[in-house]
């Protein structure tokens, strides 16, 4: 199990390395010279002087992406061109409303998701599978962003019952995680249907039914605990997919997390920002899947003693 | 005097809806075991010999499948029982064990909780006393060090542990009748012959009746007491095993047998091939008018191919065939 | 529980003739397939016809119509700048199919050669690819266009390569599965053992296997590229006005939510409609081709 984690942990490796690499040129590729557009707009000419000496650029670049890496190990992802604060500092403040909104999302995905998918792998090709299949097709087809501002007309224009952006209360997040979370639901019903299908037609569950276990036992102990490996995939794999989505929806509903950070530095060109974001998310993922990983290993015993 | 049979099956049907049209697997079969005995049913792949297996425990989701006749089980018409009460007698009474022991084993349970289980189910006892119990019949079918064993899961175990498992879970409530699907076939020859011995042992312990599924002509003839021999969902011939390799009355028996290799062949026979039936299994839709046997028959006559054979009785015998009328 | 068995040698080619028939038949009873690619007929013919449907330039303002209900002459309605709705939208599917069909261009042009280097010859190589996939998959795919978008800048070229080279290491990683798998297979070793070349290999055995989860992928992915395209769109970052991509149109309508909705709604339901006929004809197609390679 340790070596399972271990071997985990280290294939983290490149792709860490490979995420620095990645944004440590994709400063580089933008026209003009880098240290202007780190430093913005609004920089003098001592502002950029000073970037150009802390990313040395004019020493070599195997030199340069040495003090990138160092920056990075102590956190330091320079200065929001715009605010003139530390990227990290505007990341920290913003980070939690993205994770809550993401956990309450994820959160009512599964709630909803995996029991439908559930009922639906066991009811196939009856009207409540068509059922809750059309409702999953429909909401992965839906744009995130259109299905927040149709919600926010009917419930807030209309209704009057939910406010239409902003935080506060627990009634501010409601429309926010119910929009992020029916894309994701819709995921996760057909995930579990699937997996669940397949996991009832395998052999070991026509042995459980000949053991004349109740169909119930069959269902959870034998079938649901096979199929719970891909749902328990498909749930990271979404987690970050609601990071990409929350850009949208955190737009749309003026939610102060990272996602509108990034979207409000990208049109502002405020590149520290965009860099230190991108990173964030990157991390982010990979610490969701890490910790999927780990479920696997707790799920599956054969994962465990191999 | 007959004696009184544990399972009777009469005139079994079992159909399936597909898409292409109405599929018959196993078409009007009648089947008796009685008590203490081994009944060998063989036949090749598809003759619907797993089907009636399933068909009796009434493992198969209807719709897609239609099951029609009776199936007596001391006296009980399984196919009138609802749910519940087929559930009751499933791995209690009556128990199946499968072809591929890595695959019918739930990977994510431990070997112990996929025995114990179905003892706390049917005997009412509580967990620890099932484990126990569980052990108990891992000890019994020789797996060694059981109490360790019983906390292992499927994948840690040889192919013929796992095999020797799935016996003790069907075994586990002592049922009276236990359908074993080609219990050996994914199994090494040396495995195999453990395998049978483990039964045969087990079968005089317990008293359980054996349905014996199987296309392997070999171990019919060690374990089994009569055999019926299964092609495209009829019973073509039953007969006493001895009987049956000493005179095999139906071509298709014939040709079975012949088929089968035999060290010394080619001096004493001159044939320098290996002796095979031509042609092959039609698909279950296409089903041959007449005998469905005739198309490979060596011994076609023309009335083969236009009525369907009767079952005729011989010397204590049955076979479906016109040669025997 | 249908046990029926392997056909001779003859069977096998009339087989493999009615194979195709036996799909297409398939294919056509699944409705929702059918439904589906219904849709996307629409919207193609709606997209090559625009000009006949509806002539003269959608993106001419007529600001004493603006934000008009909708009407029998506007049948949409018109937008803050007086612009038909109806008229945007169906020039709008013009922009966003060929956003679909560029972006999976770009990510089969890229991504599916590279996958079957990958997967073929293994080794550093695919050590290589694998690693730069990874990296790019740590990213969920929107964001990663959206980097990609920072970096490059907007408009509706640049939506097309950051939206395309972000679907590329799904691709990679797809065909690169596919292949292995079937370099493992018997066939493909007595190929190399006649001695076969490479490349033929490559064309004649391995690619005609990928094709399937292929095309399943690219319908889905065409989908998804109109998505992540309204998606840039919406946030300012794609297509520019005054060219009509429904996804902008979303972004400029929301300023209006509360008094004249119907400027968001509309556009909105031309991309679920979309997106959803693309989603229907890959599920169906998966459920033809192969349901093992759901993804």
């Amino acid at each position: 199990m340790l070596q399972y984690v271990l071997k985990r942990l280290l294939s983290t490796l490149p792709v860490l390395l490979g995420i620095s690499l990645l944004l440590f040129f994709m400063l580089r590729m933008l026209p003009g010279d880098p240290a202007q557009v780190l430093a913005g707009q609004m920089a003098s000419q001592e502002d950029i002087q000073l970037i150009r000496h802390q990313l040395g650029l004019d020493r070599p670049i195997f030199v340069q992406y040495g003090i990138f890496l160092g920056r990075l190990a102590k956190f330091d992802l320079g200065r929001s061109a715009r605010t003139q604060s530390p990227v990290i500092r505007e990341i920290w403040a913003r980070l939690p409303n993205t994770v809550l909104l993401a956990v309450a999302a994820i959160t009512l995905a599964c709630l909803f998701g995996i029991p439908a998918g559930i009922i639906s792998a066991t009811r196939p090709y009856t009207w409540i599978d068509y059922l809750f299949t059309s409702m999953a097709l429909f909401g992965i087809s839906m744009p995130v962003f259109w299905l927040g501002l149709m919600l926010v007309v009917i419930f807030s224009v209309v209704l009057h019952w939910l406010p239409a952006g902003g935080t506060g209360s627990w009634k501010h997040m409601i429309l926010p995680s119910f929009t992020l979370a029916a894309f994701v639901v819709a995921f996760i019903t057909r995930m579990t249907r699937a997996s669940m299908i397949e996991a009832l037609s395998q052999d070991y569950t026509t042995t459980a039914r000949s053991k004349g276990l109740k169909e119930r036992v069959v269902i959870v102990k034998h079938a649901l605990k096979n199929a719970l490996i891909p749902i328990i995939t498909v749930v990271g794999l979404q987690f970050g997919l609601l990071l990409g989505g929350a850009v949208l929806t955190e737009t749309v509903f003026a939610w102060p997390g990272v996602g509108r950070l990034i979207v409000d530095s990208i049109l502002a060109r405020d590149y520290p920002v965009i860099q230190g974001t991108i990173l964030i998310f990157g991390l982010l993922y990979i610490l969701v899947n890490l910790f999927v990983d780990m479920i696997y290993a707790f799920i599956d015993p054969r994962i465990r003693y191999d | 005097m007959k004696q009184e049979s544990l399972l009777s099956v009469i005139n079994l049907r079992t159909r399936f809806h597909i898409y292409e049209g109405m599929v018959t697997a196993v078409d009007g079969i009648n089947l008796d075991v009685y008590r203490g005995e081994t009944l060998g049913v063989v036949g090749e792949s598809g003759c619907g010999k797993s089907v009636t297996a399933l068909s009796i425990l009434r493992l198969l989701a209807t719709p897609p499948a239609e099951i029609q006749g009776m199936i007596l089980f001391e006296d009980v018409n399984l196919l009138e029982l609802n749910l519940d009460e087929i559930r009751r007698i499933r791995g209690n009474a009556i128990s199946m064990i499968f072809q591929e022991p890595m695959t019918s084993l739930n990977p994510v349970l431990t070997i112990g909780e996929q025995i114990s289980e179905a003892i706390r189910l049917h005997q009412g006892v509580d967990r620890q006393e099932a484990w126990s119990k569980a052990v108990e019949m891992l000890q019994m079918v020789q797996i060694p060090s059981p109490e360790m064993r019983a906390h292992e899961y499927p994948h840690q175990l040889s192919g013929g542990m796992r095999q020797r498992a799935m016996i003790a879970m069907a075994l586990s409530c002592h049922p009276r009748l236990l359908l074993a699907d080609e219990p050996t076939t994914a199994l090494d020859v040396t495995i195999q012959a453990q395998i049978v011995d483990l039964m045969e042992r087990l079968k005089e312990e317990f008293d359980t009746s054996i349905v014996l599924i199987t296309h392997n002509l070999g171990l019919i003839a060690e374990m089994a007491k009569r055999v019926l021999v299964m092609y495209m969902g009829k019973v073509v011939e039953e007969a006493p095993v001895e009987d049956l390799f000493q005179e095999p009355l139906h071509p298709y028996t014939q040709g079975l047998l012949e088929s089968i290799p035999w060290i010394g062949k080619k001096l004493k026979t001159g044939r320098r091939q290996l002796q095979e039936i031509p042609g092959i299994v039609p698909s279950l839709l296409e089903m041959p008018e007449g005998c469905r046997f005739h198309p490979r028959c060596s011994r076609v006559m023309s009335i083969c191919s236009k009525e369907e054979p009767p079952l005729v009785q011989k010397d204590g015998r049955w076979v479906l065939c016109w040669l025997w009328k | 529980m249908t046990e029926t068995t392997q056909p001779q040698a003859w069977r096998t080619q009339r087989s493999a003739d009615s194979q195709l028939k036996r799909n297409w038949a398939k294919l056509r009873r699944n409705k929702a397939a059918l439904f589906g690619g219904i849709l996307i007929l629409i919207y193609f013919i709606t997209a090559l016809l625009a000009p006949v449907i509806f002539p003269g330039s959608p993106s001419a303002p007529n600001l004493m119509r603006s934000l008009e209900r909708p009407s029998f002459a506007n049948p949409l309605g018109t937008d803050e700048l007086g612009r038909t709705i109806l008229g945007r939208i169906i020039y709008g599917s013009r922009v966003s199919l060929l956003i679909a069909i560029g972006v999976v261009f770009v990510g089969l042009l890229v991504g599916l050669p590279l996958g079957l280097i990958s997967g073929y010859y293994g080794g550093k190589v695919d050590f290589g690819i694998q690693r730069v996939t990874d990296t790019m998959l740590a990213f969920p795919g929107f964001l990663l266009a959206l980097a990609l978008v920072a970096v490059l800048g907007v408009g509706l070229k640049n939506t097309i390569i950051s939206v395309g080279i972000s679907m590329v290491p799904i691709y990679i990683r797809l065909v690169r599965g596919c292949t292995l798998s079937v370099r493992e297979q018997t066939y493909v070793e007595a190929a190399r053992a006649v001695g076969t070349r490479d490349r033929i290999i490559l064309l004649r055995h391995i690619l005609p296997n990928v094709m399937a989860p292929v095309t399943i992928q690219t319908s889905l992915g065409m989908g998804t590229a109109i998505l992540f395209a309204a998606g840039l769109g919406f946030l300012g970052l794609g297509v520019q006005p005054p060219t009509p991509e429904w996804g902008a149109m979303l972004g400029s309508g929301r300023a209006y939510l509360f008094n004249s909705p119907h400027v968001a709604t509309f556009p909105g339901i031309a991309i679920f409609l979309a997106v959803l006929g693309f989603n229907l004809a890959g599920d169906g197609l998966r459920d033809v081709l192969d349901p093992r390679f759901r993804l």
